[in-house]
């Protein structure tokens, strides 16, 4: 007895240049069931799903919902179809209420009014049947991160969706949120809904799907009853080859170079303040700061790049308290700062691989005299720097927007690195790399600690910090915990104190 | 219908894009001049005839372009820093009245003195009066598009105020202008029996002196830098507002050259007609550039070009010499068009 | 005879009320255009071609609200050009705007000067005639101020009226919100980005002509280059001032209208020393100033002059 599946991709295809992003990717998903697609970052899953939900069109392959075709192109046919996505990136106007966001779309638009009681209603009993509790009436830039995921779920719901995809859902989460993510999702399963996840988390994988499919280079390379299988096998599958580890060695620990006493800082409508913030930093360590985003950490990485001043407190380098924070003050205290943003913040994406090479430097004699640059100064060493870092690009004159994602971090790190800096602020340094280009940069942060650096790294990716830091502590609603040991430290506690329990805010160092 | 981003743009291409433009913005008015019943293969020859066609021709489009250089390389320099000068006019009317007060017999100096002074003392008060929408948005975060245009119309009436009040030259017989300047502040002739003046040849020294600024120092680099990311260039501890402060000073300044060059190699004195929208159109011809210090010079002859040949081709034929200012806008919208076909290529699905 | 007594003259706020309408409509056009996330500086261009195309539709024999039509069409079509270059294939919105605004100058006054080519005085034609409302405009106060004006007049406070409640209280009013504010999650919810925006541009350009209209068709009877002297800028300070609300922009232009009327009182009745270009600066200065007070706290759409591009993630 053959049953139609409820969703079938055949021989989807889609190139983006010379980028083959996906190759003749079939697979199909069956009602009631909760399929993981798996891959390491670049493997072609958001391209796939983007396909499936019409915000691109294949090249090549069909799309069929119950046997009828879905027209390309299009998230209207999508959403008609049943088929509803929750973005990576959350879809949702900050400045307009939850339910004008939920609203949206859903009505004629040629309707004099909005119905906006009988939605008010829908909502309503949608919230009871998932548990899932927001306030209808409040505007999305006051919701949590938490609370926008579920914004996200119920506008999906809200359409009737039997067909959710869910792109990479847990990467803003804590571990306790993702347990109640999958807990709603299995929920909805059982209530008849299909589930399609992207994550290239395994331990979610194995424990919550029924199936799971990897991609890799775009293509399908496994597929598999997630029983039937082993995160071995997955991990193998993803890629390819076996996982290049950084190497860690622990060192004693230098004299102190960066020490923030009792530091407050203000960002208005951008989250909690920083309260009495105690860092402490020594050369040859890395201290992880852990947390969902929102709590603080995108303040304290401005803080340390000179982009904020503190309100309070005092920002101490090697001894020295820093009296005029700006961002040329910290770099010539030796502060190296590798951004979140590679693209808007860390690079000028119109200008060549060497300019950008040389923001930081060209001022310095050397490489100007009386205000004229000394292009052959500035051109050996960026020579010079794309050679150690195997920067892959056409050449020093290369615009920096064509690079890889992966490449573009290994010229920021270039940059940073090459200045010998006594302190490195690394924030979220692989998000959005591949393993490869991950590894790289887990190598030349060990090897920056190694020669003396002291490394604050921020991620929101627990296995990174406990791969690569000493130390850990946990920020949330802009307080530091105290630091705890990577070796010995519980990881459960650190979700528990992630969502804001057993905070111990003293923080010493 | 789909646009997809090209891999790489051959050089020929970024040169021949803004040529395009302007053939596609001249076949476009094409259309106007056959409204008009005339032929435009006819119309077309009687400007480029009257624009080039003769020595003293050539002169007047080349006094024309003078302006036009300085307006040019005024928004060019501006628009690098995304700093949205569009009060070149005024800024061109500061730097005139600067040059009228100083330049009608308060201040007298022999003339190879008096030149530099006054351009200078030009530039100074043009530059300082960019500063203040520069500083808006720098502090205040206001929209400098609106307060540049906004203080175009305000210059303008303190211009109408002086000419027909305090700075009405009694010896004008009624005409509303302002006493001429002296004979020392007078640019001297280039080409006898001509208007070419030496505010040409200044108007080219600037323009080499801001391309070499743009491509080999540090100013230029930082400017270059700012324009393209604010916030990269921030976070690498770049200078950037004294980078915007340089970039308002030197605009507004070269705008204001603009104002002094008319003031003092055509006109003589201060009137409210100085200028036929130096400002806007200097928008175009740094548009029309790709915001080349180099290039301006060329496309500043072209818009000369068009409007000296507009007015001989508008006496012969009977069309609007305004034909020219339509030919003008147009080519700013045909080069958009051009560069962003330079970068994507158009799938019709 | 001092400056307070003046607000006590209907006559004044009859001129006040006048004065605002181009005001009003070039207000709640950019409004519009801004709300879906598209800055229009074609504006100035646009009032004025609105200005001449109605004039020429009446001086070549055609009826006054067959001018106010004609003039709407112009506006859409300039409209149209400028969401092709902007929504379309995302070009600069800065950039093109001014090209707009430069277009709709220069062919004014060619396709005027065609029109009409040697001749001093502009030749005159017979515009809107004040209302006469059977009962309202018999009211004291409000019954010449508002009754008695000419019908465009009340057509702006009409169109304000349904602005705000398109805005606010239908699907497509928050359809064009949303692509404003995040146009992603309009795409993710099925609407097309694309449409929206470039419905709201020409839609928005067409009021913003319809009042250019109005300063040949009723507040004054003939047509001169340079009639619109800076009112589509003043409109675009107007909608930051408003911060993008349609009943706070009325206010704002009847305010802005109030001080012109001030200044033509004072300049006819000579009460200043002060010589009366200084009074026609006062509304660019006002504008200048309302922009200070309101950027700093400014609720602009988020999605304000970023461009679209489908299919680039």
């Amino acid at each position: 007895m053959s049953i139609t599946p409820l969703l079938r991709l055949s021989g989807i295809t889609k190139t983006f240049g010379p980028l083959k992003a996906n190759d003749d990717i079939s697979l199909t998903l069956a009602q009631g069931e909760m399929l993981a697609l798996l891959g390491e970052n670049g493997a072609g899953k958001t391209t796939l799903m983007s396909i499936l939900f019409g915000h691109y069109v294949a090249d090549d392959g069909s799309v069929e919902v119950l046997g009828r075709p879905l027209p390309p192109g299009s998230p209207r046919a999508a959403l008609a179809a049943g088929i509803g996505m929750v973005h990576q990136h959350f879809t949702l106007a900050d400045n307009m209420t939850v339910l004008e966001n939920i609203m949206l779309g859903t009505e004629p638009l040629w309707a004099f009014r909005r119905g906006s009681a009988r939605a008010r209603a829908k909502l309503g009993s949608l919230m009871d049947r998932f548990r899932l509790r927001v306030d209808p009436g409040a505007k999305v830039r006051a919701l949590s991160v938490g609370e926008r995921q579920r914004v996200e779920i119920l506008k999906v719901l809200y359409r009737d969706a039997r067909i959710l995809i869910l792109d990479e859902p847990t990467a803003v989460l804590t571990p306790q949120e993702s347990d109640h993510l999958f807990a709603t999702l299995r929920e909805l399963v059982n209530q008849g809904v299909a589930v399609i996840f992207i994550t290239h988390k395994l331990r979610e994988v194995m424990a919550a799907s029924d199936r799971c499919v990897v991609l890799r280079h775009g293509r399908v390379v496994l597929e598999a009853a997630t029983k039937k299988t082993s995160a071995e096998e997955l991990a193998r599958a993803m890629v390819g080859a076996s996982i290049p580890q950084a190497t860690r060695v622990t060192l004693a620990p230098g004299e102190e170079v960066l020490f923030l006493d009792r530091v407050r800082a203000d960002a208005p409508d951008r989250g909690p303040g920083l309260r009495e913030l105690r860092l402490s930093v020594r050369a040859h360590e890395i201290l992880g700061i852990a947390g969902v985003s929102g709590n603080g950490q995108a303040l304290l990485a401005d803080l340390l790049s000179g982009l904020v001043a503190p309100t309070g407190g005092s920002v101490v380098l090697r001894g020295q308290t820093v009296s005029r924070l700006t961002p040329a003050a910290m770099i010539r205290a030796g502060v190296g700062r590798v951004p979140d943003d590679r693209t808007g913040t860390g690079l000028v994406a119109d200008m060549t691989v060497m300019e950008n090479l040389s923001t930081e430097i060209y001022r310095l004699p050397g490489f100007s005299k009386r205000g004229m640059l000394n292009f052959k100064a500035l051109a050996s060493r960026a020579a010079q720097l794309m050679d150690v870092f195997d920067i892959r690009c056409a050449g020093p004159n290369a615009p920096v927007r064509k690079l890889s994602g992966g490449n573009m971090q290994k010229l920021i790190l270039a940059r940073v690195l090459s200045q010998g800096p006594h302190l490195i602020l690394a924030n979220q340094p692989t998000w959005g790399l591949d393993v490869g280009a991950t590894a790289a940069v887990h190598q030349h942060l060990l090897d920056a600690a190694r020669r003396g650096a002291g490394i604050v790294l921020i991620s929101e990716d627990l296995d990174e910090l406990f791969e690569l830091s000493d130390r850990i502590q946990v920020m949330y609603q802009g307080r530091l915990s105290a630091p705890e040991n990577t070796a010995t430290v519980d990881r459960a506690k650190l979700g528990l104190m992630m969502s804001g329990q057993n905070v111990d805010t003293r923080g010493a160092a | 219908m789909r646009l997809e981003p090209r891999e790489s743009v051959a050089l020929a291409w970024q040169i021949g894009a803004p040529l395009l433009a302007v053939i596609a913005s001249m076949a476009v008015c094409s259309g106007l001049i056959l409204w008009a019943g005339a032929s435009p293969l006819a119309a077309w020859g009687l400007l480029l005839k009257g624009a080039l066609g003769s020595t003293f021709a050539l002169t007047e489009t080349l006094t024309r372009a003078t302006p036009l250089i300085f307006t040019g390389l005024a928004a060019a320099v501006a628009f690098r820093a995304k700093l949205w000068n569009i009060g070149g006019e005024g800024q061109f009317y500061v730097g005139a009245c600067m040059a009228t007060w100083l330049g009608t017999g308060m201040i007298t100096l022999p003339a190879w003195l008096m030149i530099p002074f006054l351009f200078l003392s030009g530039a100074l008060a043009g530059g300082l009066f960019l500063l203040i929408p520069t500083w808006l948005k720098t502090r205040l975060k206001v929209d400098e598009v609106v307060t540049t245009l906004l203080l175009n119309f305000v210059v303008l009436l303190v211009v109408n105020w002086l000419v027909f009040g305090p700075w009405k030259d009694p010896m004008a017989m009624g005409w509303p202008q302002a006493a001429p300047v002296i004979d020392q502040a007078m640019l001297p002739v280039l080409v006898p029996k001509s208007s070419l003046h030496l505010g040409f040849i200044l108007a080219l020294a600037c323009a080499f002196l801001i391309w070499w600024m743009m491509r080999f120092t540090i100013w230029g680099f930082e400017i270059r830098a700012v324009g393209a990311s604010l916030k990269a260039s921030t976070f690498a501890g770049m200078p950037v507002q004294a980078t915007i402060v340089r970039t308002a000073l030197l605009s507004g300044g070269l705008a204001a050259m603009a104002g002094v060059t008319e003031l003092c190699g055509v006109k003589g004195y201060l009137t409210l007609d100085l200028s036929p929208g130096f400002g806007y159109s200097g928008i175009v011809v740094a548009m029309l550039a790709a915001l080349h210090p180099l290039g301006v010079v060329l496309s500043a002859t072209f818009i000369a070009v068009i409007y000296i040949g507009a007015d001989s081709m508008s006496r012969a034929i009977n069309i609007s010499n305004y034909i020219a200012d339509v030919t003008t806008a147009v080519s700013l919208l045909t080069v958009l068009l051009a560069m962003f076909l330079t970068r994507y290529r158009i799938r019709w699905k | 005879m001092d400056i307070l007594s003046l607000f006590l003259e209907t006559g004044f706020w009859l001129a006040t009320v006048r004065m605002a309408t181009p005001l009003i409509f070039g207000t709640m056009g950019e409004l519009i255009c801004e709300r879906a996330g598209v800055l229009n500086l074609g504006i100035e261009g646009i009032m004025a071609a609105g200005c001449m195309a109605g004039w020429t539709w009446v001086y070549l024999g055609g009826t006054l609200w067959g001018g106010v039509l004609f003039a709407a069409c112009v506006g859409a079509a300039l409209g149209l050009l400028h969401a092709v270059f902007t929504v379309h294939l995302g070009l600069s919105q800065h950039v093109t705007g001014l090209g707009i605004t430069m277009l709709g100058a220069s062919l004014s006054s060619f396709v005027f000067r065609m029109v009409l080519p040697q001749v001093t005085t502009p030749p005159k034609i017979v515009p809107f005639a004040p209302l006469d409302i059977p009962v309202l405009s018999s009211l004291p106060f409000l019954g010449p101020v508002l009754f008695s004006q000419t019908a465009l007049t009340l057509l702006a406070f009409i169109l304000v009226a349904i602005t705000a409640y398109v805005l606010l209280r239908t699907p497509l009013g928050l359809a064009l919100r949303m692509v404003g504010e995040n146009p992603l999650a309009a795409e993710a919810q099925g609407l097309s980005v694309l449409a929206l925006r470039t419905g709201a541009v020409m839609v928005g350009s067409a009021f913003m002509a319809v009042g250019g209209a109005f300063l040949t068709l009723a507040a004054f009877d003939a047509y001169y280059i340079g009639m619109v002297n800076g009112r589509g800028w003043i409109c675009i300070a107007l909608v930051v001032f408003s911060s993008w609300k349609p009943g706070k922009a009325l206010l704002g232009a009847l305010l802005f209208a109030a001080f012109d009327a001030i200044q033509m009182r004072v300049q006819q009745q000579s009460i200043s020393a002060i010589p009366y270009q200084f009074y026609l600066m006062l509304p660019y200065l006002c504008s200048i100033l309302a922009l200070i007070a309101m950027s700093r706290k400014a609720a602009y759409p988020k999605a304000l002059l970023v461009p679209f591009r489908k299919g680039e993630r």
